[in-house]
């Protein structure tokens, strides 16, 4: 699974440095030779473990909304909700979000309580590339439910010199 | 070319209402029309916008009393809200001492020297882009209106000169993406018309305010041409030239660009 | 200067859902980013943020180096009564911004 991920990115960096070669921009070489490495689907999972310990991880009730295309990875719009009532013995307890393919998996990490009256929490994140963003909501009853969206990440194509 | 040829010359090409490949004045789009949803919802609400955090900054900038003349922005111009209405929308400007048009980055900055007996702010600085950014607010919504000025003729020239020739390693001019092909993409990002309607502008690959001038020069490394200096003349130059092919357009500093 | 952009209504009614937008200043230098010379430019974050209504914490969220430039976080609480809302935030280096608004609540 992890040799394929690296292989595809590979694939998708060459394909990215050809293209802009063909562009003609060739300032697209310059952020992608200083990349970080970054996160693995495996450790977006300890991440996550970190938090969960050995509960199951149920999928429903949490929604993330970003846009599928991003024009720029340095600040994306992302909105999480969750359905719950919201009341003192049947609300969310904390909301964490992941992003799969950062050099650092944990994007954020907010407490809620029935005094939010809504779980939905709304922030501008970075992503370094396109992947899949998690987002996992703990209960009161001790419950984690999680959803997810794909996105893909494009980039300007008038970059700054070094 | 001599001076009496290069007058005709000037006349022709500027007295044309619109010479090949320039975008008719009703087909022209603001960068805004070719952001994504959601970067256009950052820019429109003011307390999302980044690019208030500066203006906010500057509302304090403004009041503080600088250099040996010990005086503060609000001293000569009073309340920015009425006095600064409309100034950056006429901007770059003939400056008759200078003998040339200067941005507003420039003027703020020929203030501080000669009326506040201060240090200019260096280019790109935070305080310089606060001070443009608020002094760029108060136009927020106005026509850009760069002044029919016979001395700023042939500076005009000079610009509309530097964005049709051809240049850099990869020989394009800045007519040939932004007059030409707007609308199209280039690796994947929609081309804009390269209006500076918005300048100084929170431009999400920066993360943070930036000029016009940073903008051309990034523009430039992009085509792989020569940037000239910070400061250099020829910046100002293309300025006035685009705001000049941006007139009527409504001013949107400070705005959010990709 | 850290200047921070508060929007919360001055006004609402009791038992009302309403909506905080918050917006601050601030580099988040994420640790990952290559300087001139090829070293990563040390990480320089804000990282936690709280949110109390009259002195009791109703928000509170932990902060990575993946939340964008200048912080923007929005979120809700239900009106129960009038007096302040009232913003910290903590990060790297000793960083550290408060911020107040008041709430009539009728």
């Amino acid at each position: 699974m992890t040799r394929d991920d690296d292989m595809l990115q590979a694939t998708r960096r060459r394909f990215l440095i050809e293209a802009a070669a063909l562009a003609g921009v060739v300032g697209i070489a310059v952020p992608l030779a200083a990349k970080p490495t970054s996160a693995t689907p495996a450790s977006m999972r300890a991440a996550i473990r970190k938090i969960i310990g050995e509960a199951p991880l149920n999928k429903g009730k949490v929604k993330i909304d970003v846009p599928p295309l991003i024009e720029n990875g340095n600040a994306v719009p992302l909105t999480i909700s969750c359905e719950s009532p919201m009341t003192a013995d049947d609300h969310v307890k904390a909301i964490h979000v992941f992003a799969e393919k950062n050099p650092q998996p944990n994007v954020v990490s907010v407490q809620l309580g029935p005094r939010s009256g809504r779980a939905t929490v709304s922030t501008r994140i970075r992503l370094a590339d396109s992947q899949k963003v998690i987002g996992i909501a703990q209960m009161r009853d001790g419950s984690f439910w999680s959803g997810e969206a794909e996105v893909i990440v494009t980039l300007a194509a008038c970059l700054e010199g070094v | 070319m001599r001076p009496a040829a290069a007058v005709v010359f000037a006349t022709a090409v500027l007295g044309a209402t619109a010479t090949a490949g320039e975008i008719p004045l009703a087909d022209r789009k603001s960068g805004y029309e070719f952001m994504a949803r959601e970067t256009r919802a950052m820019q429109d609400d003011d307390t999302a916008n980044p690019g208030m955090l500066w203006v906010l900054d500057a509302e304090a900038l403004w009041k503080r009393k600088e250099g040996s003349a010990a005086k503060s922005c609000a001293d000569c111009h009073g309340d920015a809200r009425a006095s600064m209405k409309g100034v950056a929308a006429r901007y770059p400007a003939f400056n008759a001492a200078r003998g040339r048009p200067v941005d507003l980055e420039e003027r703020i900055n020929i203030c501080r020297t000669e009326q506040q007996q201060s240090t200019p702010l260096p280019f790109e600085s935070k305080e310089l882009l606060a001070l443009a950014a608020y002094v760029g607010q108060q136009s927020r919504g106005m026509p850009i209106e760069i002044a029919d000025d016979e001395r700023t003729k042939p500076f005009l020239q000079a610009g509309r000169e530097l964005f049709t020739q051809r240049q850099g390693q990869l020989n394009l001019s800045c007519a040939q993406c932004h007059d030409d092909n707007w609308g199209q993409k280039l690796a994947g990002a929609a081309i804009p018309q390269g209006h500076p309607t918005g300048y100084p502008l929170y431009r999400l690959e920066w993360q943070t305010l930036g000029s016009l001038q940073r903008r051309l020069r990034n523009c430039l490394f992009g085509m792989r041409a020569v940037s000239y200096p910070l400061g250099a003349p020829e910046y100002v130059d293309l300025e006035l030239y685009l705001m000049w092919r941006a007139r009527g357009m409504p001013v949107e500093t400070p705005a959010v660009r990709p | 200067m850290a200047r921070a952009l508060i929007n919360a209504p001055a006004k609402a009614k009791r038992g009302e859902i309403i909506e905080i937008k918050t917006l601050i200043s601030h580099n988040m230098e994420t640790g990952f980013r290559p300087d001139n010379t090829g070293k990563p430019v040390p990480r320089d974050i804000i990282t936690d943020f709280i949110c109390k209504y009259n002195g009791q914490e109703i928000f509170r969220a932990e902060l990575f180096p993946a939340i964008a430039a200048n912080p923007f976080l929005t979120f809700s609480t239900i009106a129960t009564e009038s007096g302040a809302l009232s913003f910290e935030w903590t990060g790297d280096n000793g960083f550290t911004a408060t911020e107040s608004v008041n709430i009539t609540v009728e």
